[in-house]
This record gives C-alpha cells, structure tokens and sequence, in this order.
C-alpha cells in the first residue's frame, strides 16, 4: 500500500519537474538572438511577412502568454509546428522517436543479453583468461568512438562481406513492395504482427549493425558494472553458505548472487537508456537512420524552438519515469530498501 | 562400548600458499566425531578451527589448500570424492553453520525461498511438500509461527530466530553431520544458552552428530559429549569433557583453563599464557607449544609428540606423558 501512496507522490513530483523544465527550456529558447518569425517565412523576407508571420505565431503576445498557450497545446497533443518545415512536430515525432526508440530498445537488449553473463562469468573467475578478455572487451566498449566503430562495421559487413546492409530502416524494394504498415511505429514489431515476414527479416537485418555500434557503450558500462559488484557479493558470507549447503554454482552465480549485485547495473543501463533517445545522433548519422537525435540536431542548428523545446519535454518525461521505475526495482530487488 | 565414528580426520593438513610464503594453518590435525555426540573443537583464535571445519566440506578458501591427511565419512574418504559426489554431501549429508547469522543468510530472499532451495537441492520434492519440510523444520528449531517466518526476510528476524532459521535450513535436508562453527559467539548470552539447549534437542531428537567448534570453554563445558583442544593446528588433548576440563593433562590445556575466572580462584590475578601463538609462516620446530611450555624439555625442541592414549578415552600429545603411554 505504501508503494502506490509513493508513486502517486512520485507521479505529483514528475508533474513539478515537468513544469519547470519545461518552462526553463521555453524561456531559454526565446533570449537566445534569434527571430523565429524570420525563420518562419524563409529567407529574403519583406517586412510585412516577418510581421505576420509574428502575428501567427504569437510572438507579439507577452512571453508568459506565449508559454501558457504553447502549453496549452501541448496538452492536447499540440506541441507547434516547426519553424523551419512548417510540419506538425507531433507528425514528425511519430515517425522519428519509435525509430530511435527501436534502435534504443533492441541496443539496450544487446548490453543486457551479453554484459550481463559476461559480468557474471568474468566476476567469478577473477583474474582468468575469460576474465582479462571480457575486460579488455568492456575497456574497447566505452572507449571506441562510436561513429568510427560504425564505419569499420560498414566496411567489414556491408563492403568486405555483403552480409549486411549499408544503412536505413528498410530496403526500398521492401517499402515498394511488400510494405510495412504502420502501427507502432516499430518496424520489427509492425511486420511481425502483420506476419509480414520478408519486411521483418529486412528490419532485422537493416537494425543489426546500428544496434551492436549504439550497444557497445552500454555493453562496456554493463560488463564493467556487473564484474565488480559480483566479485563484491562473491565475497559474502551468505555465498559461502550457500556453497556449503550444497546449491549447484549456476544457481548461485545467477539466483543467489545475481540479485545483490543486479541493481547498480540496472541504474547503469536505464540512464545510458535515457541518454541514448537523443545520443544516439552519431550512429543515427553513420547509418542514416531517420531518428530523434538527427531531428534534434538538426533543429538545434536551426534554432528551431518548438522542435527543441517538445523533444526536450518527451525526453524529461522518459528520465523521470525511468528514475522512478529504477527506485521500484530496487525496492523490489532489495527488500531492506525502503521508499 | 564405543559408538563407531561417523566422521574420521586424520593427520589433515592444510596449507595457505601465500606471497609471505607457505602458512601451515592445520598441521596433523586428527580427532573422531561419533555417533549421535557433540563433539568440541576449542582452541585460540587463529589455531585452524575454522580451516578445518571447511576442509571437511572441501571448502577452503583459496589460495588454501588440503595437502596430507584423510577425512573418513562413514569411513569413505571424502577427499577421494568426485566434484559432484561432494555437491551432493554439502548440505545433504554433512551440513555447516556459521558465526554471524545475519550475514549467513542471503539478504534479497525469503527464509522460505532459501530453505526450500536447499531442499530441493537434495530431495526430489515438490514445491509444496518442500515447505512443508521447511515448516516442520521451523517448528522443529522452535521458531514462532513458522508460516509467518516462510515469508519473512533475514533482517526482520533478531540474531537468535535468524540463527534457529539457519540451523533449520542446514538439517533441513536429513544431514547426519552438523559443523557449526561458533554459531552461538555472535548472540547474546541468554540467546546463546537457548541455541546450545537447541542443538543438544536436536542431537537427542533427530540423532545429528556435531562438530561444535568454539573458543569458549564455558560452552564446551555446557554441551560437549567429548572435546579436543587445539593448539597450531592440531590437537594436544582429546578425551570426554570432564577429563579434559577437570583432569587435564596438556600444560597447555592447563593454561587455558588457568586463564578463566573461577569461584575457588576469586581474589586472585587471572594467569594469562606466556608468549603468542605461533605464527603458521613460521611454526616452532618440535612441540609447537615449547616456546611457551614451563615444564619444556629438550625433547620437545627436537620431536613433535604423537598423541598418545592415558588410559581409553583420554588422549595427550606431550613429551611430558612419554613414559606413560598405554
Ligand atoms: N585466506 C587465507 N589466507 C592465508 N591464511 C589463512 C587464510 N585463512 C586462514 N588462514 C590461516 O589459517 C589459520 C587458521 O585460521 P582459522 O580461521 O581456521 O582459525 P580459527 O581457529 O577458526 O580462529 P578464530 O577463532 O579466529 O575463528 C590462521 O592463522 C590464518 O593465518
Ligand atoms: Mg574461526
């Protein structure tokens, strides 16, 4: 009962944040020197354009009044339209954020699928020769740069070997003619529940190098994270008793042992989660993949404020709900946390 | 007539390869446990109690290890025993407690999950008649409301119900073996009377046998059938408690038993032991205790004595007793 009171106190809170990052990211977007107006009309603009333009935009309206109607909006699914294309962010948002999300997504499943047991095994045998491995492997994770990792991958599977594709979502004859509809926006997703098979093995195909070159970072971080807090509870009392009474050493690496140590991890990789929505810029570049950090970017460079201002809020929103779900785990992990 | 033993050791020795050099921490331990009898390993900190207790399981800690000597378990030696024939003896049939409750059981699972993994280690049972192992055995080690203690978590349970939950979990599986290593030092006096009482109910009601391992002469005198003193990591006197304790022969045992306050003594200044435990880098040549014996002789600088028999029951190894022997 205490935990739904703590999350309802939670919730309240992620509101208040909400509320000033959002007005901190508005306000700031509106002192830097810049005309969105003039932005609005393009370029060689008379006058009377740049006037309304101002006009339709607000922007003659006090700033407060300004906020209070953007927000407004933004309630009702109406986070403004671009000042550089004129399209309605929430469109543009509907097809870049569940690109990157599946991109995120199935790179974070990479970290956790193999940093997980390689933290495990290389904590247990300390100073063995998978150990000196998997930790010169966890040191090149979170060293090598991504977007040069990128391109070597590039060359090896799509140039040397041909395995792979190059770059995108999808392949055009695939979009041409066995397309994928849209439904979540996850093309993996979309074309399994469509049973659209080709398009799906295409997808897999296609998020392959980009999800191992986004992982890689995450999967140094996972290694790193897990090996030492294993080698911490391997330590204890509690393991030896457990050796004792005879429990098979998989069940104690994986059950007894795995819990304790589980939750730094955890925390490693719901933040490197968080980070990649707009992080993931150099790979989405490398591997031409239409995603949040390239929109973003691109809106930064253009001082687009409705672009930076509503992808800021979407990725506030996903922080605060990922600290919250990391607090749960915890207390669900951890009986002796309290909230 | 004598109980057979069920567990037999034999000249064990074991070994700390470390970067100071070789520390013999057990040098030619040897002592029997019979038969449905608590038997009690006492000795100074540092003497190899420990050591061997985990050396009968095969658990020593790296970088440690057994280089001589036999552990015979129902006369089978356990350190001719493959990897998988020893999994299935921890917990199953030789089970081992320890010091500290709360930091022997694991902070992230219910009792009940942990005594019923134990169970279904070494049992084929179903998940229920696993609980209900475990409830029977809650209620067995005097726990209050074993339901209730099924779902509880270590850390909402006081040190004494912790350590009656742990020793439910060690004999939950029928071991015939206890090794409990000072598993009353951590509690509280009251609480620690409580947990002897229990493992003597235990030892009458459900037959274990135990290896009571402790540096208290108080509980050796309370609980223990027979005892052996141990000194550098072997025994220089072994016999039944009251021999040992009231008719001791060992001047060692003589000083660690000059070394309590007794009621005939009151007045007097505690007579602590010359000199230190020896060092397990460097052992003293001969008797161990030489250095630090009154009655020394040079016998003892050259020979380390056997342990020799003074009259059935009552074992010594000195120098002093050479004449005597039986
Ligand atoms: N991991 C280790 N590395 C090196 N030496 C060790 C190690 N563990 C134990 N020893 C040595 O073995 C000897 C015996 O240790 P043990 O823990 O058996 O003593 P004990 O009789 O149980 O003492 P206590 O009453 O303090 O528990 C110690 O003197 C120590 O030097
Ligand atoms: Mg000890």
């Amino acid at each position: 009962m205490y935990r739904l009171e703590y999350i309802i106190r939670r919730l309240i809170m992620a509101i208040a944040v909400l509320i000033s990052v959002s007005i901190v990211t508005f306000f700031i977007a509106r002192v830097v020197p810049s005309d969105p107006a003039a932005a609005w009309v393009g370029s060689h603009p008379t006058e009377e354009q740049v006037a309304q333009a101002r006009e339709t935009l607000g922007l003659d309206r006090p700033l407060y009044e300004q906020y209070f109607r953007y927000m407004q909006g933004v309630l009702h699914g109406d986070l403004g339209k671009s000042v550089k294309t004129h399209q309605p962010i929430s469109t543009d948002l509907k097809t870049f954020f569940p690109a990157t999300l599946e991109l995120v997504l199935v790179s974070m499943l990479i970290a956790i699928v193999f940093g997980i047991p390689l933290g495990v095994f290389s904590g247990a045998g300390k100073g063995s020769l998978l150990d000196h491995t998997t930790r010169l492997l966890a040191i090149a994770g979170v060293s090598i740069p991504t977007f040069w990792l990128g391109l070597i991958l590039q060359l090896i599977f799509f140039g040397r070997l041909g395995f792979l594709p190059l770059n995108g979502r999808i392949s055009t004859e695939i979009a041409l003619y066995d397309p994928i509809s849209q439904m979540t926006g996850f093309y993996l997703i979309d074309s399994a529940i469509t049973g659209n098979w080709v398009a799906f093995k295409d997808a897999l195909l296609h998020i392959i190098l980009p999800a191992f070159t986004l992982a890689t970072y995450p999967l140094g971080l996972t290694i790193r994270m897990t090996r030492s807090t294993m080698i911490e509870v391997l330590n204890e009392k509690y393991i030896l008793a457990a050796r004792v009474a005879g429990i098979s050493e998989r069940a104690i690496l994986f059950i007894l042992a795995l819990k304790n140590a589980i939750i730094p991890t955890i925390t490693v990789l719901g933040l490197s989660f968080v980070y990649s929505l707009t992080g993931a810029i150099l790979v989405e570049v490398v591997f031409s993949w239409p995603g949040l950090g390239t929109y973003v970017t691109n809106a930064v460079l253009s001082i687009d404020f409705p672009v930076i201002v509503s992808v800021t809020l979407l990725v506030t929103v996903f922080y605060v709900f990922i600290n919250l779900f990391l607090d749960l785990a915890q207390a669900m992990i951890d009986p002796r946390v309290t909230l | 007539m004598m109980a057979a033993p069920l567990l037999s050791i034999d000249k064990l020795h074991v070994q700390f390869r470390t970067y100071a050099g070789v520390v013999h921490a057990v040098n030619g331990m040897s002592f029997d446990v019979r038969k449905g009898e608590i038997f009690g390993l006492v000795g100074e900190s540092g003497c190899g109690k420990s050591v061997t207790g985990l050396a009968i399981l095969r658990m020593v800690p790296h970088p440690g290890q057994i280089s001589a000597g036999s552990i015979l378990f129902h006369g089978e030696d356990l350190l001719l025993k493959s990897k998988s024939e020893m999994q299935a003896i921890r917990g199953g049939r030789i089970a081992m407690i320890f010091q500290d409750p709360s930091a022997s059981l694991n902070p992230v699972f219910t009792i009940g999950n942990q005594i019923t993994r134990v169970i279904r280690q070494h049992l084929p049972v179903s998940r229920d008649e696993a609980k209900e192992r475990a409830l029977s055995m809650f209620a067995a080690v005097g726990l209050p409301d074993p339901e209730n203690i099924f779902h509880t978590y270590p850390h909402e349970l006081s040190g004494g119900l912790q350590q009656r939950a742990m020793i439910a979990l060690a004999l939950s599986t029928g071991a015939e073996l206890l090794v409990a290593d000072e598993p009353t030092t951590a509690l509280d006096v009251t609480i620690q009377a409580q947990i002897l009482v229990l493992l003597a109910e235990l030892r009458d009601k459900q037959g274990v046998s135990i290896l009571l391992i402790t540096h208290n002469l108080g509980v050796v005198a309370e609980t223990c059938d027979r005892v052996g003193v141990a000194y550098a990591g072997s025994i220089v006197e072994m016999g039944d408690t009251e021999d040992v304790l009231y008719h001791m022969k060992h001047p060692y045992t003589h000083g660690l038993l000059a070394a309590l306050p007794h009621p005939s003594r009151r007045g007097q200044l505690l007579q602590a032991i010359e000199g230190n435990v020896p060092n397990g880098l460097a052992l003293p040549s001969g008797c161990p205790f030489h250095p630090r014996c009154e009655h020394v002789m040079d016998v003892c600088r050259e020979k380390k004595p056997e342990l020799v028999c003074l009259g059935a029951e009552h074992l010594v190894a000195c120098h002093l007793y050479d004449e005597q022997r039986s």
